[in-house]
């Protein structure tokens, strides 16, 4: 299979639901936990398993290892070379995804009822028996020194490299998870399987089920598929220093749009402070028209097609940040309307009628998200991934209400430094001095 | 080691139990209005769209992006609601909104709590009619429509090329333009033209709404009389469009960008789509892209040339049925590094051969057929995505009923009729051939 391309930041996606949600923990008789919604309307199970760490525990100078390891688990397991492998999968109208990211990799599954432990046993050799054999490792490489290709002539990836690497220096952060052509074209068979050890732990795991499956049935999947990985694999990267001052950086490169990555410090998800903070980003940039940003920005100026702004939650450096796109000879004058913005939300917060219109947006919106049995199975190992309690979705949206004026106010002084904040220019715009 | 005994064999497996299928409804009120509802009662969610059938390919010669320009607009001010207001209402109610165009139709999408539907039915059913537009909007719409070009489509080489590809695929048929519009036509779209078209499409008898989620057809039907019965119809005829005379030549496409890093060759066809009774051919071809591409590992192009032989990075083919005119199928080929884009196409034209010469695997049809009647369970649960596939079925000239019978029409087609089509792509339609490189210089 071909690796995909992932999103080198995660972005918040505003917490899961409301009460018309059972979530049931469920222990395995070997001792491993995972959240249920139980619905038998449609004859499947979906499952998504996560492991915190990812691409971030990449050895010194193994950059992309795990990329590429997560790449080559379905690529051949067990006695099953990459094609029987696939052509078992599709026998059975399994679905698997793996997916690496900076901060975890991640396992979907999609499993008929009828057929649920056989593929179950087929994502088990693919997570513990991996062959990586080196006729697959070759192929799979030379897929993802295109990706490395590809992302060097991107302006969206030519940014956000830029910014990372500014902002976090030798951290794994820094740099891009897939690797450099230098890196990756060194990568031995056992660096994938150090990798492979250092990634898949019980220690840093979480599952979530949604759909044709009873707590019971459950528990003796789970051990069958997760009871023999170790207890523990590689420590923990450390916290990523910010290293990155205000200003603009500008890229060139010949397109005739530039592409704007902004952004500055952030703030955790454990931060006693952090709906204050969910709250502005929703009014600054949150992803709709009544945005501050896209009003000023987009509707009333017409200097871009779209502007957001993001909480990047990082598990050790977390951001807020944005981006848009405008033609080279508009985006001088996009940046000064952001820059604006910035201060004068920084300096005056935001107007009760914002306030309010976000509040409804987010509680409204919130037992919407519940919505079938994939994006359930995400949502419970996302929250037990950001350590969010299991009666949290009766909490949230009380939490988001009791958000006040003064306390965005607060926050957006804390938060929002237009001094700060950075803008990685690609493109070759017109009127920007300040390159540095 | 295995823990289970798995099955030894390849072949298929049975779907055990009954693939339950969604419960449709489809009614139509006395103005024209098409009426179709889809039941998930998991979630007290609805989805409500309204699609028109009117698209790209319906634009006045000379003028296109102006169903796109239009979809834009369509969220600004009406005799009652203030521009933004639209999606200022949905959003404080909780839900998202959306719109999106192509060439056969416009839809326009809002996802919100059950209980919300009749105020999402009233503001859709005002904007229907009542639309302002004023220079202003124009001409601020105008540049965000511009940027979006400049974002989509002149960023990427890749974007740039496929619209040359179809402009030279489609000789007459306005299948070859592209939606978003040429930069310089767009540049001159003015209120008169998205007046003009506003009125010429967008009537309850040209429109088709489709809610899915947490309602009954009862429910909806009520709502859907209060809202939307009293527009009056404006008795818009069938669609007829430029159509392409015979084709008789190949043709060859030559693409050069700086920003290139994998360079491509691509063939296109003009082929059949789904029509209304008439859906083998389509399914058949359905079928075909995926013994060629469907899978990574598995299927005939990416098995041989980027498995066996390693000469490619990435290949496959394409097509897609749902349309209302002649539609396209697509094989294309990313070689690795040192194949040529020359040799990349002779090793196309090789498996192609090879696989007109061989025929079809029995165990792989057996597989790609019992993963089609998969994808029927796991596209339950999105139903968002079913009411999709349902507007683009039926502005593409199909029925409900067209829609029901796909599954079964798919697993009733025989390796022969797959043959035929084929051998109907490849041995008797004229191409072109597409080559997207950098600079040689680079």
């Amino acid at each position: 299979m071909m690796i995909r391309a992932f999103l080198t930041f995660l972005v918040l996606l505003a917490a899961p639901a409301q009460a018309q949600v059972d979530i049931r923990q469920v222990t395995s008789p070997g001792g491993i936990t995972a959240w249920l919604v139980q619905d038998d309307t449609i004859p499947f199970v979906a499952l998504d398993i996560r492991f915190q760490g990812g691409t971030s525990l990449d050895a010194p100078g193994k950059r992309g290892a795990t990329y590429l390891m997560t790449g080559l688990l379905e690529e051949g397991a067990g006695d099953l070379d990459s094609r029987e492998f696939a052509t078992r999968v599709e026998t059975l109208a399994a679905r698997f995804g793996f997916d690496a990211s900076v901060d975890s990799v991640s396992i979907t599954a999609q499993m008929l009822t009828q057929n649920r432990d056989e593929a179950a046993e087929l994502l088990r050799l693919a997570l513990q028996e991996p062959s990586f054999e080196q006729d697959d490792l070759d192929r799979v490489r030379g897929q993802v020194l295109a990706i490395i290709d590809r992302n060097a002539n991107d302006p969206s990836e030519i940014a956000g490299t830029e910014f990372y690497a500014q902002a976090f220096g030798d951290h794994p952060y820094g740099s891009p998870q897939e690797g450099t052509s230098e890196s990756v074209t060194a990568l031995t068979r056992q660096d994938l399987i150090d990798a492979h050890r250092a990634v898949f732990a019980r220690d840093r795991m979480y599952v979530g089920a949604a759909g044709d499956i009873s707590p019971e049935e459950l528990g003796v999947l789970l051990d069958e598929l997760l009871g023999d990985l170790p207890e523990t694999g590689a420590p923990m990267p450390e916290d990523a220093p910010y290293e990155l001052e205000g200003g603009i950086t500008v890229i060139d490169y010949p397109t005739p749009q530039s592409t704007a990555l902004f952004g500055h410090r952030g703030i955790a998800f454990d931060d006693p402070e952090f709906f204050p903070a969910f709250v502005l980003n929703q009014i600054m940039g949150g992803g709709n028209f009544r945005s501050r940003l896209m009003q000023e920005v987009r509707v009333d100026r017409g200097l871009t097609y779209g502007i957001s702004t993001f909480l990047v939650l990082f598990d050790h450096g977390p951001l807020m940040m944005g981006q848009f796109s405008s033609s080279n000879e508009l985006v001088a004058e996009a940046i000064d309307v952001l820059r604006a913005e910035w201060a004068e939300v920084a300096e005056n917060g935001v107007t009760e009628e914002e306030l309010e219109a976000a509040q409804l947006y987010m509680t409204g919106s919130y037992p919407l998200r519940f919505d079938g049995n994939s994006n359930i199975a995400s949502i419970l190992a996302g929250m037990q991934a950001d350590g969010m309690p299991i009666d949290y979705i009766n909490t949230r949206n009380d939490r988001v209400n009791a958000v006040t004026l003064d306390d965005v106010r607060d926050m957006a002084a804390r938060l929002m430094d237009p001094d700060a904040l950075h803008v990685v220019v690609v493109g070759q715009p017109q009127g920007l001095d300040g390159a540095e | 080691m295995l823990r289970f005994a798995l099955a030894a064999g390849l072949a298929a497996m049975a779907l055990t139990g009954p693939a339950r299928a969604a419960e449709v409804t489809e009614f139509t009120l006395e103005n024209g209005l098409q009426v179709v509802v889809i039941e998930d009662h998991r979630t007290p969610v609805v989805v409500h769209m309204l699609w028109y059938r009117a698209g790209a390919a319906d634009e006045p010669i000379g003028s296109s992006g102006i169903a796109h320009f239009l979809e834009h607009l369509m969220f600004k001010a009406t005799e009652t609601l203030e521009n933004g207001e639209f999606s200022r209402t949905v959003e404080a109610n909780g839900g998202s909104d959306n719109a999106f165009t192509s060439w056969d139709y416009t839809g326009y999408i809002q996802r919100i709590a059950a209980d919300r539907l009749g105020l999402m039915m009233q503001m859709e059913a005002d904007r229907m009619r009542n639309l302002l537009l004023t220079d202003e909007d124009i001409e601020t719409e105008r540049s965000v429509i511009l940027e979006e070009r400049a974002q989509r489509t002149d960023s990427s080489a890749g974007a740039l090329f496929t619209e040359q590809m179809r402009a030279s695929l489609y000789l007459a048929h306005p299948y070859r333009i592209p939606i978003i519009g040429w930069r310089h036509e767009v540049e001159t779209l003015g209120r008169e033209d998205v007046f003009e078209f506003y009125q010429d499409h967008y009537a309850p008898d040209n429109a088709i709404l489709i809610v899915a989620g947490d309602v009954t057809p009862d429910e909806v039907r009520a709502l859907a009389e209060q809202y939307y019965g009293p527009l009056e119809p404006s008795g818009i005829e069938a669609r007829e469009r430029p159509m392409d005379p015979p084709i008789i030549a190949d043709r060859r496409v030559y693409y050069e960008d700086p920003r290139v890093s994998d360079p491509y060759v691509i063939r296109s066809y003009l082929a059949p789509e789904r029509d209304p009774g008439d859906q083998r051919m389509a399914a058949a071809l359905t079928l075909l892209s995926n013994i060629l591409g469907g899978s990574g590992q598995t299927s005939l192009m990416p098995r041989i040339l980027q498995v066996e032989e390693e000469r490619a990075l990435y290949t496959s083919a394409s097509y897609g049925g749902t349309n209302l005119d002649d539609t396209v199928f697509s094989i294309f080929n990313v070689p690795v590094p040192g194949v040529t884009l020359e040799e990349a196409e002779a090793d196309m034209d090789r498996v192609i051969a090879q696989f007109l010469e061989e025929g079809i695997d029995p165990e792989q049809f057996e597989r790609i057929k019992f993963q089609w009647a998969a994808d029927q369970i796991f596209m339950q649960d999105d139903v968002g995505q079913l009411a999709r596939s349902y507007g683009a079925a039926l502005t593409s000239g199909l029925t409900v009923a067209d829609v029901q019978a796909w599954p079964d029409i798919i697993a009733s087609i025989t390796e022969e009729e797959v043959m035929d089509a084929a051998r109907l792509i490849f041995e008797e339609t004229h191409s072109v051939t597409g080559y997207l490189t950098a600079p040689e210089d680079q």
